[in-house]
Order: structure tokens, then sequence, then C-alpha cells
């Protein structure tokens, strides 16, 4: 199945009423097991392979393996996601390994500032510079 | 059954998605719902962290026009994207997000997207409109700002939105429920932004195993839209004009960082450039065939004709492209140094958008510079927003519409108070993640104009509200109903679960409406059939059954998709042509016709139940 846990290594987020995976998963596939406690993707048909589980569980329990109708075995991609960057193993099928790290983003977390302090021109509704604009363009908006 | 509670919201304007036009919308309805006094709402069915087509991440941003610098002018994006659709494109709309575009990368930036630049502090592009990002947490990011602008008080998140409110032929709200806990959800608006993505999984994929959830487009995005809009009574555009991108086979990875920044040519098996040997064909489709770039759906075409000459498989020549972009640099230190770079770029586009394609590398044991890979046509799909065409028939601004195209508000659709954006809006490809998130903000200050200028909160009719919860329901009560008939919960003779429903609507589509297994080619005889059929699932549509929460999202998510199915055939069968040969061919009119250089718009009357299919005139404004 794409997404996958590992029992040993899922602790059930600690039975808090939200687990993480369930929480960010696009598709609603990740659901808990209550008498295990226990995480699980209850359609691995429907997954898309987009790591939004894997990038957050806080124990690393969750990884993919390739889709079985089309990838030959033996591989692994591993993301390892912190504040500002992403560290990714690459396994190879004949046991190579490959290394890449990307930053993320360049400000805090949660610092976005919805104007980018960018200035209203306008408090016209009907004029059609937007709440950030000219200022965010750089230039004057386009009319004719 | 199961006891479901019943929750009101009453908001002015009330945001139907949580992606990128729908980020784009909150931040800008935020401000101008604060000066205005105004209360504004957004509901999600995921989480918006990871919600939409950028849930995984993006590595490029495809529409910057580099207006302050003047690299290129408003018109230049409206020329590229009309060639590109063959003729049939809204430029007044085109337009609106083109001037707007860069405010809103320059925003992306400021809110901590790292886009790449040059020893000169100058953007990196991939081709002429996109710029280079690092974009793992493009959307975390973009959803940051919209949920600081909103307030996580106004905003539902894992709620799943099936149908609009109606006060007569004005919008009123929507109705939808939870998909974690039994609660029916009532919302009370004066205007309705819907921005719920485009749909896939209408037509087979190719991988119909594990591999059903790899389309190319996420299969979370299930045509609400188009539903949405269509039982609005708005009229739609561009049905027919579906997306069939060309990928790498199977993971569908991206391809552009390949062609545009790697400059790597495809070719046959036989290593001929099909782009060149085919050139003559391109002569039948002008004047759009001889335009530059070549438009998207003509390369697929010229791919598919040595497909179909049995000269497959294709290959993206990565070998190739690599051996010459080191031969770029002659010393032997500083090639290496550029070869490790072209390498982590390569991983990097994988890896921030499409990983499933890192993993089929890494599983073939894949080294791109040694030897090349293959490439080929996903399937259909509805996605407005990237060079398909889908969506609602809005109006333009003012300023720069045709009067035929401006009714009083910007990207407001012909239902008053419904406004659309990103995929959900048509006849405007081309905006991908950056125009969709602008068009939001156009369209969500015009909402709150609508809102301010249309101040009385419509009537919602609760006897309307009721009906349509038991229908909503109605899934989870028949499976209630039923259970004890079967010792299979499956397979039940009283209905059907939505999973098989889902394989039902993709066999028709796939072998009717030309999907892969027929090389996209129909008839009009092929798509009456596929009609024929399509009307005995809507029929069966009332004995879908669902289990729990998660398949009744399951059971909405499909009847969503046949409904864009059927605007789909509709239109398809109306345009009595073909236009975009490498997205359907119709082989009973394989030619394009000089008359059909018009929109195909229809429309259903939910009171009568009939479609209404109409031509619009292109109206040129550059
Ligand atoms: C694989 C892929 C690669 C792409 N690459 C690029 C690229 O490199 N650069 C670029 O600029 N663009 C790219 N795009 C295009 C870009 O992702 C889209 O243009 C953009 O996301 C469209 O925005 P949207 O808001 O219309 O839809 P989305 O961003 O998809 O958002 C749809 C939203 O609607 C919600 N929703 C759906 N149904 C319901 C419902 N019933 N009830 C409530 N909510 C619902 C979803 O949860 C989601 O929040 C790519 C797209 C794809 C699919
Ligand atoms: S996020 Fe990880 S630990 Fe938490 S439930 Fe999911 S798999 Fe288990
Ligand atoms: S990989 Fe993505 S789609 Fe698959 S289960 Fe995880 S979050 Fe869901």
């Amino acid at each position: 199945m794409p997404s996958y846990v590992i029992p040993e290594k899922c602790d059930g987020c600690k039975a808090l009423d939200k687990t993480a995976c369930q929480y960010i998963c696009p598709n609603d596939l990740m659901v808990l097991n209550k008498e295990q406690m226990k995480a699980y993707n209850q359609a691995p048909e429907m997954c898309w392979e987009c790591y939004s589980c894997v990038k957050i569980c806080p124990v690393q329990a969750i990884e993919v393996r390739g889709y079985a109708d089309f990838i030959p075995m033996g591989a692994a991609v591993t993301p390892m996601r912190s504040s500002d960057s992403i560290m990714w193993t690459v396994k190879f099928r004949n046991g190579s390994l490959k290394r890449f790290k990307f930053p993320i983003r360049t400000t805090d977390e949660g610092s976005a500032v919805p104007d980018g302090g960018f200035n209203t021109k306008t408090e016209e509704l009907k004029d059609p510079h937007l709440f950030t604009e000219p200022d965010s363009i750089g230039t004057d908006l386009f009319t004719k | 059954m199961a006891q479901f509670e019943t929750v009101e919201v009453t908001t002015d304007l009330l945001i139907c998605g949580g992606g990128m036009a729908a980020c784009g919308a909150a931040v800008e309805a935020a401000y101008w719902a604060k000066k205005n006094g105004l209360k504004v709402t957004l509901v999600d069915k995921a989480a918006m962290d990871r919600s939409g087509a950028v849930a995984m991440g993006l590595s490029a941003i495809n529409q910057y026009v580099g207006l302050k610098d003047g690299d290129n002018t408003v018109k230049d994006y409206v020329d590229y994207v009309r060639n590109d659709l063959m003729g049939v494109t809204r430029e007044d709309l085109v337009a609106s997000i083109a001037r707007h575009v860069d405010g809103t990368v320059h925003l992306f930036e400021k809110w901590g997207l790292p886009i790449w630049k040059d020893e000169n502090g100058a953007y990196v592009h991939e081709g002429r409109w996109q710029l280079m990002i690092n974009g793992e947490s493009y959307k975390i990011i973009v959803a940051e700002a919209a949920k600081n602008a909103l307030g996580m008080d106004n905003i539902y998140e894992r709620v799943f939105i099936t149908h609009p409110l109606m006060d007569g032929d004005r919008v009123a709200g929507a109705v939808g429920f939870s998909v974690r806990e039994n609660k029916f959800y009532v919302f009370k608006a004066k205007a309705v932004l819907t921005a719920m993505g485009g749909a896939v999984h209408v037509f087979k994929p190719r991988s119909v195993g594990e591999g059903l959830g790899r389309s190319w487009y996420p299969p979370f995005n299930s045509g609400a839209s188009t539903y949405f809009t269509l039982q609005a009574g708005a009229e739609m555009t561009c049905q027919e004009v579906r997306f069939i991108p060309v990928r790498f086979k199977d993971a569908y990875g991206p391809v552009g960082a390949w062609f545009l920044l790697f400059k790597s040519r495809a070719t046959n098996a036989l290593g001929e450039a099909y782009m060149q040997t085919r050139r003559d064909e391109l002569e039948k489709w002008v004047p759009y065939g001889k335009v530059k770039p070549v438009p998207a759906n003509l390369r697929n075409w010229l791919m598919m004709l040595d497909v179909m000459e049995g000269k497959g498989p294709i290959y993206m020549r990565t070998e190739e492209a690599i051996e010459n972009l080191s031969k770029e640099v002659p010393d032997e230190k500083a090639r290496k140094k550029k070869l490790k770079e072209l390498e982590s770029e390569a991983w990097e586009d994988f890896l921030d958008m499409t990983i499933s394609q890192a993993i089929l590398w890494a599983g073939s044991n894949i080294a791109p510079e040694e030897k090349p890979s293959e490439i080929a046509a996903c399937e259909p799909y509805f996605i407005g927003s990237h060079s398909g065409a889908s969506g609602a028939w809005v109006s333009g601004p003012e300023d720069l519409a045709p009067p035929e195209y401006f009714w009083g508000y910007e990207n407001m659709t012909t239902c008053k108070g419904l406004f659309a954006a990103g995929d959900a809006s048509g006849a405007s490809s081309h905006k991908f993640s950056s125009g969709s998130h602008a068009e939001g903000r156009i369209a969500a200050k015009a909402a709150i104009r609508f809102c301010v200028e249309n101040a009385d909160q419509p009537n919602v009719d609760n006897a309307n509200v009721e009906e349509l919860r038991n229908k909503i329901l109605k899934p989870i009560e028949l499976f209630e109903q039923h259970k004890a008939g079967s010792s299979d919960p499956d397979i039940n003779p009283n209905y059907i679960k939505p999973k098989m429903f889902m394989f039902r609507l993709q066999k028709i589509m796939d072998e009717y409406a030309g999907g892969v297994s027929v090389n996209f080619t129909t008839s009009k005889p092929q798509l009456e059939k596929g009609l024929e059929l399509l009307n005995f699932l809507r029929e069966d549509s009332e004995n879908l059954a669902a289990e729990d929460l998660h398949e009744l999202m399951r059971c909405w998510e499909n009847v969503h998709r046949m409904w864009q199915a059927e605007a789909h055939i509709r239109t398809i069968m109306f345009r009595e042509e073909t236009r975009w040969p490498g997205y359907y061919y119709r082989a009973d009119y394989p030619e394009m016709k000089e008359d059909w250089e018009v929109f195909a718009n229809c429309k259903y009357d939910p009171n009568s139940g009939q479609w209404e299919m109409i031509k619009r005139e292109i109206k040129h404004i550059m």
C-alpha cells in the first residue's frame, strides 16, 4: 500500500482526540484503530503519495511503499522536515543512496502578515486596485 | 439512523474551498470585510495546510508576467493564452488576472516562499512565465496568510460542501456535512464564492490497482465546483476543454523543468523528434498550429500520432540534455559542480511536487544522465486554471470587459451573488497557482461589494433545507435499512457503494467519451450511447449507500463527478468539430472549423431538469 504505518513506532498520537495524520490527509485516508491505538490508511488505492501524513507524523511512523502495480520493489524515499528545510533520502533498488536538502521557507512559522507590508492605495470597493496594489505589483495597475 | 445535529452558520460572504483561489479570496475579503463591518466564512473539505492541488508543494510558479521590470506586457500574456487554447479564451479575464498576478507573487515572497534568485538578485525563470521556487511548503505558507487574515473562528475544516442554497435566482448559501462528526451544516450567506477546484476520476485512470490514486490531478478534487454552479442554474463554459498533460509515464512526474530549464528533447523509440518530423501536421491547425510555443494540445497530438503508428515508447532524452548542458562548461571541475547542481534540481522538481516519480526512478535504478525516461499522455482532467478551460461563465472587470461579458460584478457567475475563481471559473486558462490566488482576490473584492450593495440577507426556505438534509444523508439511511440483507456490506442488490459507482462512471467516460483506452477519440453515436448509460447511472445515484461519514463523502464526490461528466459529454457533442486534437478527437468531425471559433456554453435548469446549449461570440479586447 502507498502510505503505511509501522505499528511499533505509532503511538496513536498519545491518544489525543485528533491524530496528526488524520488531521492532515487531504483525502481523509488516515484513521486510528482505537482498539490498537494505531493509525492506518483506509483506502490505499486512493492515496496520492503526497507525503503530507509522512511529513507530519511526530514519530516518523509513516512511510510510503511505491504503488505496487507499476513501481519495482526496493526503493524508499524518506523526508525529514524541519521548520526551515527538508532533507530527502532516496534509496535505490540497487541499494545506492542519494541525499538532498532544500529550503522550505524564509520566514518564521506563523509569521505571514496578510498585506506583506504593502500599502493600500484606495478604500473604494469599485476601484480595480486590490488592497495591496499598486505597491505589491511594483508598477501602476494596467487599465484600458 | 444515527442522529445528525444541524448546525446553522449565518455570514456575509461564504468561501467554499481552501485551495489557492480560496486562500487568495480569504486574504482580500478579510481586508474589505473589516472596512465594511462584514463577516467572511471559509469551508474546506480538508485541512487548509495541505488541501487541494498544491498539497504536496510545487516546484515552480507558473504565472509571473514581470510587469515591473518591463519583461512582458499584459497583452503578451493574453496572446500566449489565446493561442494555446486555439483561440477560445476570454481575453478580459486573462488580462484581469495577468495585471494582478505579480502582486500576488510578491506577497508569496514576503510570506516566506523561497523563490530562486540569480547572482544579481533577479528571479530565476524556468521559462518565459515560470519562476523556480523551493515550494515544498508553498501551500502551508499561503494558507497561513489566509488563516491569519480570517482567524480560525471563521474557518471550518473537514466540512464537505454538497449543494447551493437558493432564494429564487439569487444564491443564499450552501449546505454540507462534517466528515468527522454527525453534523449537517447550513451556511446562510449574502454572497458565495466557489473555489472547490476541478475534477479527476471522471475518466478511468491508466492505473487501476494501488496506482488508482496516482492521477496527475489530485484525487481529492472531485467536481464540487461544477456541480455547485450547475445546481445554482449558472451558465458554464468550455466544459469540453479537458486537459490531458504529458508527463513522465505512470508516476506522472513534471516535465516542465526538463523541457524548459534543461532544454531536453522528446523523441520516439527510433530517435525521431516528433516536433520536427511531424511539423507539416501543424499546417492543418493554422493559425494556431503556427504559433510559438506550439499549443500544448498540438504537442500532445504530434506525440500521439507517433504512438498510434507504433513508434512508441516516447522518451524524454534526459541523457542527451545533461550531456549538452555539461558541454557548455569546458572546465572539468566546474563541469562536475554543474552536474551536481543539475542533478539536485532535477530531483527537487519531483520531490517538491510528485514524490511518486522519485520513487519510480529509484525503484527502476534510473540515472537520468545515463538513459532516457518514458513520457506519456495522462488521462483527461477538468482543471480550468491550467491548460484546460472548463468552469463557470463569469463577468469580466468593468474597465476591460466588452458589454457582452460584463454584468455588474467581476467574477460573478450568471447566478446572482455566486462568484467563482481558480479551477471553478472558465475560459481563463493558464492562471495556475499564482493566477488562481490573484483571481480569488479579484473575486473576493467584488463579492464584498456585492454584499454591501445587496445588504438584505436572502431568504432560506426551511422546507427546502429539510429536503436537502434528507437527500444528502440518504446514503447512510439506505445502508442501515438494507445491510442485514447480505453478509457482504459491498454486495447488496438494494444499493450501490460509491467505489463501484465511480468505476461505472469511469468505464462509461473512458469508452464513450474519448478516454485512454480509445486514444481520446469519440463521435456523436458514441457520445449518445454514453449519455444513455449516464442516465441509468443518474437513476442509480439515488441508491448510493454509505457505511460511515467517509463513505458519505465518497458518495457525494461521485455524484459531483457524474454531473461534470454529463456537462462534458453534452458539450463535446454540441461542438461539431475537432479543435484541440491532443485533448479529444471527434472522428466524425476531424477538422477545425472557422464558424466554431466560439464559446460552447451550457446551462442546467434545476427546476425543469432541462439542459440548454449556447454559443457565445469571442470578443477581442487586445
Ligand atoms: C500536479 C499538478 C502540478 C501543478 N504544478 C504547478 C506548478 O508547478 N506551478 C503552478 O503555478 N501551478 C501548478 N499547478 C496548478 C495549480 O495547482 C492550480 O492552478 C491551483 O491549485 C488551482 O487553485 P484552486 O483554488 O482552483 O484549486 P485547489 O488549489 O486545488 O483547491 C481546491 C480546494 O477545494 C477544496 N474542496 C474540494 N471539494 C470540496 C467540497 N466539496 N467542499 C469543500 N471544499 C472542497 C479542496 O479541499 C481544496 O481546498 C499544478 C497542478 C497540479 C494538479
Ligand atoms: S501521526 Fe504518526 S503517531 Fe500519530 S497516529 Fe498517525 S502514524 Fe500514529
Ligand atoms: S500520502 Fe497523502 S494521500 Fe496518502 S495517506 Fe498520506 S496524506 Fe493521505
